[in-house]
């Protein structure tokens, strides 16, 4: 183990952006062989500030020091070549080039012609890949890798620099529970070489399983640094919003009556086959599953988005075919997607125009005509019955943050008053409080006779919510467990393919 | 500081002031430049090119893009003048023809790009050629001569001492500046020019509504190669050569975004003005015309310039 020496020090550092004080008077230590956690809701300036840190920003004041000396970067490339590297939160590939050519994008080794030198590359690459125990081919074309496969890459470029400060803003967003392990490996290797890691995240079982010492940020300010070991949760979570919330899953029991959609046999080749499952009103049918499992596939199947090759869908007693979105809403279905800024909203409209765009034609006469004023007051209603934080419905959707963002999704579903809602990861990338809203927001809508099917990676989120949990592992669902039998180890069983006989 | 917060303010209006700027500037430099007579002058010269530009508009709202314009304007003024010729055919003839023809290749373009799933910027780059050689077909290269006095008088006459041209653009522009920001249709055009998988799983039929949207600027351009070849009085083969970029440089200059999701008719407009006031005006002041073109794109590419700078800072 390295001795634990300063190896980056911010003091004082502000940043304004126009209209607002992204952050202001941060101070921030990271030793060597440290992960320090940063936490803070979403717009607490987290980001902000690990941008400065690598060049992106240029702060308005304060001071960096770098083992002991003051450094100001204006670029990306300064700060790396400073030690400092960053595996961003939205991945940036180039997708046309291999593994091997993104990861050492603007230094590849070259022959004496200045031709690339393809063999010492290669040989680098897989070098890189055994130390961190990944298993991808390095000439592959980044496009035709999995989201959790560019993660990885992504993190073996950040790597790859030797730098002696690594920051991870999100790494485990698009990840499976077994890249996380081996991430976490890497962490602690790289820790162990004396690197300091910055690691953000939301997930709370991460942040205790790696983290040394955590720094929790509010509104653009500083508020407390602490070792992990014996920190509360819900300390942490009280430190976040500055108040104390008592439930994170507020589940509320409501009555689970008729069947509301009976799902025979549907099947999508190449992805699942013959799944079959009932929903009833008043349930929250949770799924879980790692990814790649399907989950989304499934009910991206059912909505309409994707197109099954076989199978049957039953809504109160009646078979309806759905070929397209539009068929599933005229049928009551409802779809927040994992996928919120290129799925759920069109992020160049305003607030008021994406939250009636499913429903646009009940503000018509004709079909066509617009009637503004009865479109105004249903957004105001949407808007306050929401609390959707907005400076006004003519705000641009994308200059939300991502809870506001996630709420106006809901709304604009919640618009067309359906019966069957499913939602797809609708709390990732949020901050505690609104998650804890949106799960509030959900369990009214089970008590008021809705059938929800809600997919989670986070297990505590599964487990909080449902009533019942479908848990599906390659295509296939491998089991199914009432609220009273559900834990996170039986779960996990299950979403991994091992069955569980008791 | 306020001088700072003036500029971010205005930076929204920035083609309008700018526009201001260039006409005070003539004013000055010509006296000619602010009389009736000239302003008169330079909007029945727009309006054709004007009419145009609305229908790229909302082509590049949706998130599209349109090259065939031009073509059309030859194919519809061809065919247009085919039935043309005095005493045939009632005047409703030679205009559904026109019309028709630009509905036709604009279901070209739309079916093609969007169930067809074909780049746009292909797609109507070959419709624009195929355009092009169909004009020269339809008339074996020679220009259609002989028009009815009717025909003629569709560009060419005045009401209420205005020029028909400029009526009619504003008819095409108040229509269309109605169907944006009033109908459902115009919502649904913004939509899907603003992120296109949304719109699909947000109920809407997005290949309906591109077709749409291609078939009605197919229609305005095959309007204005009607109107072109009756102010013109000849059906020419190579009529609106280079259209379609004007057009595009038109709705541009006036804010409209290259990507989709944005864009205003009324910018379109005052783009289309700033394209012809230039010209007008680097006449006035004895500009020899090579340098107008160098002028106009420099002025295309110095308005997304400071478009996109004022757009990243708001």
């Amino acid at each position: 183990m390295v001795e634990k020496s300063c190896l980056l020090k911010m003091e004082g550092v502000s940043k304004s952006f126009p209209g607002v004080k992204a952050l202001k008077d941060v101070t921030f230590t990271l030793n060597r062989g440290e992960v320090h956690v940063l936490m803070g809701e979403n717009g607490a300036g987290k980001s902000t500030l690990m941008k400065v840190l690598a060049g992106l920003y240029n702060r308005d004041a304060g001071r960096i020091l770098l083992n002991g000396h003051d450094v100001a970067f204006h670029s990306p490339s300064e700060a790396i070549a400073a030690g400092i590297s960053m595996i961003h939160q939205e991945l940036m590939p180039i997708p046309h080039l291999t593994v091997a050519e993104n990861i050492y994008l603007g230094r590849e080794p070259v022959t004496f012609l200045r031709t690339i030198d393809r063999r010492k590359l290669e040989a680098m690459t897989r070098e890189l890949f055994e130390r961190l125990h990944l298993n991808i081919d390095p000439w592959s074309i980044m496009k035709d890798l999995s989201v959790a496969e560019m993660q990885m890459v992504e993190i073996a470029k950040a790597t790859s620099w030797n730098s002696d400060i690594i920051i991870m803003d999100e790494p485990t967003s698009a990840i499976t529970d077994q890249e996380v392990e081996n991430l976490f490996r890497i962490i602690r290797q790289l820790k162990n070489e004396g690197s300091g890691i910055i690691y953000i995240s939301h997930k709370m079982d991460e942040i205790f399983e790696i983290g040394d010492i955590i720094t929790v940020f509010r509104d653009g300010e500083y508020v407390q640094t602490c070792p992990i070991k014996g920190l509360e949760r819900s300390r942490l979570i009280s430190m976040m919003v500055g108040r104390e919330i008592q439930d994170i899953f507020p589940k509320t029991e409501c009555a689970i009556a008729d069947t509301i959609l009976e799902v025979k046999d549907l099947t999508l080749p190449g992805i699942f086959e013959k799944l079959s499952f009932q929903l009833h009103r008043g349930e929250i049918l949770g799924i879980a599953g790692l990814m790649g499992a399907g989950r989304t596939e499934l009910v991206e199947t059912l909505f309409g988005i994707r197109k099954k090759s076989e199978g049957r869908i039953i809504k109160d007693g009646k078979a309806i075919i759905i070929t397209s979105p539009s068929d599933a809403i005229a049928n009551g279905f409802a779809i927040v997607s994992e996928d919120r800024k290129d799925v759920g909203l069109v992020l160049k409209m305003s607030v008021g125009r994406n939250l009636t765009l499913t429903t646009l034609k009940n503000y018509t006469f004709w079909g066509q005509f617009m009637q503004e004023k009865r479109e105004h007051v249903s957004i105001q209603d949407q808007i306050r019955r929401l609390s959707i934080k907005t400076a006004g419905e003519g705000q641009q959707v994308s200059t939300l943050s991502g809870g506001n963002q996630q709420k106006v999704v809901i709304g604009k579903w919640l618009l067309s008053n359906p019966d069957i809602l499913i939602m797809d990861e609708p709390t990732r990338g949020i901050d505690v409080a609104a998650k804890a809203e949106i799960h509030k927001m959900i369990c009214s809508l089970a008590c008021e006779g809705k059938g929800i099917i809600l997919i989670s990676s986070e297990l505590p989120e599964i487990i909080g919510m449902s009533d019942r949990v479908l848990v599906m592992h390659e295509g296939q669902i491998t089991g199914e467990l009432g609220r009273n039998d559900f834990t996170q180890e039986c779960i996990m069983h299950m979403a991994t393919g091992q069955c569980l006989e008791d | 500081m306020n001088i700072v917060r003036l500029c971010e303010r205005t930076s929204k209006f920035g083609i309008y002031i700018a526009f201001i700027l260039l006409c005070v500037v003539l004013s000055i430099l010509s006296p000619y430049f602010f009389t009736v007579k000239n302003i008169v002058n330079i909007l029945n010269q727009v309006s054709i090119i004007g009419i145009i530009a609305v229908g790229s508009t909302i082509v590049l709202i949706s998130g599209g893009l349109d090259l065939s314009p031009g073509a059309i304007v030859a194919v519809a003024g061809v065919m247009a003048a085919h039935f043309g010729h005095p005493g045939q055919y009632p005047i409703i003839v030679p205009i559904t023809v026109a019309v028709a023809t630009g509905l036709a290749f604009g279901a070209v373009n739309g079916v093609l790009t969007s169930l067809g799933k074909i780049p746009p910027f292909i797609v109507t780059l070959g419709t624009m050629t195929i355009g092009r050689g169909l004009a020269l077909l339809a008339c074996d290269g020679m220009q259609v001569i002989d028009l009815s006095e009717r025909y003629i008088s569709l560009a060419n006459s005045e009401i209420f001492g205005i020029p028909i041209l400029i009526i009619l653009f504003a008819l095409v522009f108040a229509v269309f500046q109605f169907v944006l920001t009033k109908m459902r249709f115009g919502r649904h055009i913004y939509a899907v020019g603003g992120n296109e998988t949304a719109s699909h799983v947000s109920g809407l039929n997005v290949n309906s509504i591109k077709i749409a949207v291609y078939m009605l600027a197919g229609a305005l351009a095959g309007f204005g190669g009607l109107l072109l070849s009756s102010r013109t009085v000849v059906g020419s083969p190579i009529a609106g050569q280079g259209y379609e970029l004007d057009a595009i440089a038109a709705a541009v200059i006036g804010g409209t975004s290259t990507t989709g999701g944005v864009g205003k008719l009324t910018g379109t407009i005052i783009g289309a003005l700033m394209i012809q006031v230039i010209s007008n005006g680097l006449d006035m002041i004895n500009v020899p015309s090579y340098w107008q073109q160098i002028v106009k794109g420099s002025i295309i590419i110095l308005a997304v310039f400071i478009d996109m700078r004022s757009r990243n800072k708001g």
